[in-house]
C-alpha cells in the first residue's frame, strides 16, 4: 500500500477535527472534554481542563465573550450549550490551585520584559514563566488588571482577581507598577537591550508619544503581524487591544494575543520558524460533521439564582445537553466499524502499520478481513471515505505478500472452487439451438438455496424469450475478489468471458445482485440485465400460490444500493404479484446481510450482529432478491422469503424455510446441474447427481449438524473421513462408548469424526478439525 | 460426544489392537513445528487428537502462527 494514498485517506476522515466550540474559541479550549467531565458529575475534572487552557480561570470564566457558543451545534436542536457558564461553575465548585500549570525548566533560560499588566500582557507573562523563562512585568498604572477591575457586566469581585494573581507569584513573575516605558520613563533602549525579548500589551491608545523605536501606522499604533505578533523590531512583539481595538474589547482575544505572542517569543529563543504550522491558530471553521437531527431539541438550563450562576447540579444538567459532537456516521451504521471501538482514521493507520511490519503479530489482519465491503460507510460518510476499498486493498496486499491468514477464506474459496468445477459449472445453448440471444446466469448461491426456482425460471425464460436462451452455471468469482485473491478472481472472470465469447456474446441475465455488481464493475462490456428488470419487461407467469396476506418489508441486497432501477423493478414486480410491501428505511442506504466480503467466515459474531441489526428494523416478514440474504435471515430466525418464492414457489410458508447450510448448498448445486442435464438436455449424467445420496449413508442428528455447520465441516468431509477409515482400517476404538474416532486430511485441514455403524451407514456423533499437521507438514 | 472428563477412555488402535498411550508427537503449522505429548498407538504411532485440544489450544496456536 502506498503511504501517500494512505495519508490522504486518513486525512479524509474528519472524526478527529475539533468540535465547533473548540475551533471557534480563540485559544481552542477543549469544551467538549470539559463537558464530558461535568456531565459525569466530576466538576474538579472539568476545572482541570479550564485551568489547562485559561491563564486566569476565575477572571476569564466570568468575563469571556464566549464566541464558542455562537457556533455550538446544540443550537440546531434547542439552544446553544452555556459553555461559559459551565466554565464558571467549574471554577466556583471545582477550583483547586494544584490544577494550575507549574513552571517547567527551560533549556536556556531567557529574560523577558512584558509591558502592560492587562489580560494580554499577563497571559504572555504566565505562558513564558511556565516555559521556564524569567519574566518582569512593567505597568504604568498603580495596579495590575486596571481595566477589568472596572468590569460591570457582571461585576467581577476583587477576591477573584486576587485568587488568580496568586499564580504570578507562584511562577516567580516580577511586577513593577507605576513604571512607564518610553518617553518620560524607562527608555526604549533599556527595554530592547536589557532583555532577550519584550512583549507590549499597551492598550488601544496611540503610542506616538512614547518614542518607541518601532514602525507605527497612521493612527500611531504599532504595526503588528497578526500571525506572529512580531513588530518591526526582531525581539519585540505586541498584541492585545492595541492590535484589534479600540472599537471592540474582547477579553478572550486579548488572551489569544498574549498566548500566541508568547509562543513566538519562545520559538525565537529556540531558533525555530515563527510562522510555520500556525494554520489553526485562532478561530477557524471546523470540518467536523455532527448530525444534529438525531437529537430531540432541548432548551438551555437556567440557573435558579441568575446572579450566583449554575449550582453544581445545574452545571451537570446543562453539560448533559452537550451531544457531544462527533461524526462517527459510519460507526453508527456498521457493526464491523463499531466492533473495533474506534473510527476509520485510526483503523486506516492500524491496518497500514500492520501492512508495513514484517515481524511480530499482525493484529489488524482480522480487522481488515472483517469488513463486508458493502460500502455503506462511504455512502453515509460526509467525506465519502472509501473504507471498504481500503480494506480490500489491504487484503490484496496481504495475499501478494503471502500474509493472508489461511484460515480466513479457505472454506469460502473451496466452496467457490466447487462451483467453478465440474460438479456445477455448465455452459450450454438452449437444446435444439446452436446460438443464444440471451444467457441465464443464476449464480452459485441461488442454485444452492432454491434450485427448483432456477429450473423454473430457466424454463420460463426459454418459453418467453426469442432467439435461444443459453444457461451458464458457475460462480462470478466474488468470493475470490472479496478475499483479496485478485489472480484467482481475474481467472474466474476470464473463463466466464471465454465461455460467453464462445456462445456468441449473448445478453447476460443475472438473478444474483452480487454477480450483477461484479460484472458491472469488472466487465463493463458485458451486456447485463437483472432478472428483475427483465421480468418487469416480459411479465410474470401466473403465480402457483396466493401471495401472503400481510405486508412484506423489502430488504434490498447491499449490492443494489446504487442500483435504483433494479430496486424499482423489484417493487413493480411485487405490485404485480399483489403483495403489499414497504421499504426498510432508505433503499439507497440498505445494509449487508453479513455474507458480503466473506465477513461471516472471518468474524461470525460481527456477521451475526450485522444481520440481527437489519432483522430488527421491521417486524414484518422480509422479502429480498438475494439468496444469501434470505438464507442469512432464516439462519438468524427472521422470517424471510425470496422474490422467486412468490413467482415460482409451491410451499405453503416459504418464509419459514430453513437455511440449507453449507453441505446442502453444494449438494443442491450438483443436483441442479444433473437435473437440468437430464430434464432439459435429455442426458444421463455421468455421476450420481440427483440419484440416491452418495455413500456411505450418514445419520447426523440436528445438534451435530449445527456444530458441523459452525465448524465449517461438510457432510462430504465427514464421508471422506469415514470412507478412509473403513477402507484402511486406520481408526481408533473407544471401548467405553463403542464409537470409532478417525481423521483424514484431504488438503489443508484435518477432519476428525466420531462415529459408529448404524444400519447400512454410520451415525456421526461428533466432528471437529484442526489446521496443524500431525508429523511433517505436507508441502503446499 | 467425547466431552466427558476422567476417567480417560480406553482407546484402542483399530489396526494393531493396542491401547493408546502417551508419547511424543510432532505438530507442524506454517513452517513451525513442536513436540507435544499425545495419546498414540505404541506400535503404528497412530495419533489421537481430542476435541478439546483441537478447538482450544491448537486453534489458538494456529491463529498466533498465522498472525506472525
Ligand atoms: S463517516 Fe466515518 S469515515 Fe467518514 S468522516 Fe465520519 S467518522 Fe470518518
Ligand atoms: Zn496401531
Amino acid at each position: 500500500m502506498e503511504r501517500l494514498r494512505v495519508q490522504e485517506l486518513e486525512a479524509q476522515c474528519i472524526e478527529e477535527a475539533p468540535p465547533a466550540c473548540t475551533a471557534t474559541c480563540p485559544i481552542h479550549l477543549d469544551a467538549r472534554g470539559m463537558m464530558e467531565f461535568v456531565r459525569k458529575g466530576d466538576i474538579p475534572g472539568g476545572f482541570g481542563i479550564v485551568a489547562r487552557f485559561l491563564p486566569f480561570p476565575s477572571i476569564i470564566s466570568r468575563i469571556c465573550d464566549h464566541p464558542c457558543e455562537l457556533l455550538c451545534k446544540r443550537a440546531e436542536a434547542g439552544e446553544a450549550v452555556r459553555i461559559n457558564d459551565i466554565e464558571r461553575a467549574c471554577v466556583d465548585h471545582g477550583y483547586k490551585a494544584s490544577a494550575l500549570p507549574r513552571a517547567q525548566r527551560a533549556q536556556r533560560k531567557k529574560h523577558v520584559a512584558v509591558v502592560g499588566a492587562g489580560l494580554s500582557g499577563l497571559t504572555a507573562a504566565v505562558d513564558l514563566a511556565v516555559k521556564g523563562h524569567e519574566v518582569t512585568v512593567f505597568e504604568a498604572k498603580s495596579r495590575t488588571f486596571d481595566r477589568i477591575r472596572e468590569w460591570r457586566r457582571p461585576p467581577l469581585p476583587a477576591s477573584l482577581i486576587e485568587t488568580d494573581l496568586v499564580q504570578l507569584g507562584t511562577l516567580g513573575i516580577t511586577v513593577q507598577t507605576n513604571t512607564v516605558v518610553g518617553a518620560g520613563g524607562m527608555s526604549f533602549r533599556s527595554l530592547a537591550d536589557g532583555f532577550d525579548a519584550a512583549y507590549l500589551g499597551l492598550g488601544s491608545r496611540s503610542v506616538a508619544d512614547l518614542a518607541l523605536d518601532l514602525e507605527l501606522d497612521a493612527e500611531g499604533r504599532i504595526v503588528i503581524d497578526p500571525l506572529t505578533f512580531a513588530t518591526s523590531h526582531p525581539q519585540i512583539f505586541a498584541g492585545g487591544c492595541h492590535r484589534y481595538g479600540p472599537a471592540v474589547y474582547s477579553p478572550i482575544t486579548s488572551v489569544h494575543d498574549g498566548r500566541y505572542a508568547a509562543m513566538s517569543i519562545d520559538r525565537m529563543f529556540q531558533g525555530a520558524s515563527l510562522s510555520a504550522n500556525r494554520e489553526t491558530q485562532g478561530p477557524y471553521p471546523t470540518r467536523l460533521y455532527t448530525k444534529t437531527s438525531d437529537y430531540a431539541p432541548l432548551p438551555a438550563v437556567v440557573p435558579a439564582d441568575l446572579h450566583a450562576g449554575f449550582t453544581a447540579a445545574e452545571a451537570v444538567a446543562e453539560a448533559t445537553r452537550c451531544f457531544p459532537c462527533h461524526c462517527l456516521e459510519c460507526v453508527k451504521v456498521c457493526d464491523f466499524l463499531a466492533h473495533h471501538g474506534s473510527y476509520p482514521k485510526r483503523y486506516i493507520r492500524e491496518i497500514y502499520n500492520n501492512d508495513c511490519i514484517v515481524m511480530g503479530a499482525h493484529k489488524a489482519n482480522r480487522m481488515a478481513n472483517t469488513c463486508s465491503l458493502c460500502g455503506l460507510c462511504s455512502a453515509v460518510c460526509p467525506e465519502h471515505l472509501p473504507m471498504g476499498d481500503f480494506c480490500l486493498e489491504a487484503r490484496q496486499s496481504m495475499v501478494l505478500r503471502g500474509k493472508m491468514q489461511p484460515s480466513f477464506h479457505d472454506f469460502a474459496l473451496r466452496d467457490m472452487a466447487f462451483s467453478t468445477g465440474d460438479a456445477f459449472a455448465l455452459a450450454r445453448h438452449q437444446p435444439g439451438t446452436t446460438s443464444s440471444a440471451a444467457l441465464f446466469f443464476p449464480g452459485c448461491q441461488l442454485s444452492a438455496s432454491s434450485s427448483d426456482h432456477v429450473a423454473a425460471a430457466y424454463a420460463y425464460l426459454r418459453q418467453r424469450l426469442p432467439g435461444g436462451v443459453g444457461l451458464m452455471l458457475g460462480c462470478c468469482g466474488a468470493p475470490a475478489h472479496w478475499g483479496g485473491e485478485e489472480g484467482l478472481f481475474r481467472s474466474a472472470l476470464q473463463s466466464l468471458e471465454d465461455e460467453w465469447e464462445r456462445m456468441g456474446r449473448p445478453k447476460i441475465i443475472t438473478a444474483c445482485s452480487s454477480c450483477y455488481r461484479v460484472f458491472k464493475d469488472h466487465r463493463p462490456d458485458f451486456p447485463v440485465t437483472s432478472l428483475w428488470t427483465l421480468f418487469e419487461e416480459i411479465g410474470l407467469p401466473p403465480a402457483r400460490k396466493a401471495p401472503p396476506s400481510g405486508p412484506l418489508a423489502i430488504h434490498d441486497p447491499c449490492t443494489t444500493r446504487d442500483e435504483a432501477d433494479v430496486q424499482r423493478s423489484v417493487r413493480a414486480l411485487l405490485d404485480r404479484i399483489g403483495v403489499a410491501s414497504q421499504d426498510i428505511g432508505d433503499p439507497g442506504l440498505t445494509s449487508c446481510c453479513g455474507f458480503g466480503g466473506l465477513m461471516s467466515f472471518v468474524n461470525p459474531d460481527v456477521a451475526d450482529k450485522t444481520i440481527d441489526r437489519r432483522a430488527r428494523e421491521s417486524d414484518a416478514d422480509y422479502v429480498t432478491y438475494c439468496a444469501m440474504c434470505r438464507d442469512n435471515f432464516a439462519r438468524r430466525g427472521k422470517r424471510a422469503l425470496h422474490v422467486l418464492d412468490l413467482v415460482f414457489g409451491t410451499e405453503d410458508d416459504p418464509a419459514a424455510r430453513e437455511d440449507p447450510g453449507f453441505s446442502s448448498r453444494q449438494e443442491n448445486r450438483a443436483r441442479l446441474k444433473a437435473r437440468l442435464l437430464r430434464e432439459v438436455w435429455g442426458e444421463i449424467p455421468a455421476d450420481e447427481g440427483e440419484g440416491p445420496s452418495p455413500l456411505p449413508r450418514l445419520f447426523i442428528d440436528p445438534g451435530v449438524r449445527a456444530l458441523a455447520e459452525k465448524r465449517l465441516i461438510l457432510e462430504s468431509d465427514m464421508r471422506g473421513v469415514i470412507r478412509h477409515a473403513e477402507t484402511s482400517g486406520v481408526k481408533i476404538l473407544n471401548r467405553e462408548t463403542g464409537h470409532f474416532v478417525a481423521s483424514h486430511q484431504p488438503a489443508a485441514v484435518t477432519y476428525w469424526v466420531e462415529y459408529s455403524p448404524r444400519g447400512e451407514g454410520f451415525a456421526v456423533h461428533n466432528v471437529y478439525s484442526h489446521r496443524m499437521s500431525l508429523g511433517k507438514e505436507p508441502s503446499s | 460426544m467425547s466431552g466427558e472428563k476422567a476417567p480417560p477412555p480406553r482407546l484402542i488402535c483399530g489396526k494393531c489392537d493396542q491401547e493408546l498411550s502417551m508419547g511424543k508427537v510432532t505438530l507442524a503449522y506454517m513452517g513451525n513445528s513442536f513436540e507435544v505429548e499425545l495419546l498414540r498407538c505404541p506400535q503404528c504411532h497412530l495419533v489421537f487428537v481430542p476435541e478439546e485440544l483441537a478447538t482450544g489450544k491448537m486453534q489458538q496456536v494456529e491463529l498466533a502462527l498465522e498472525e506472525k
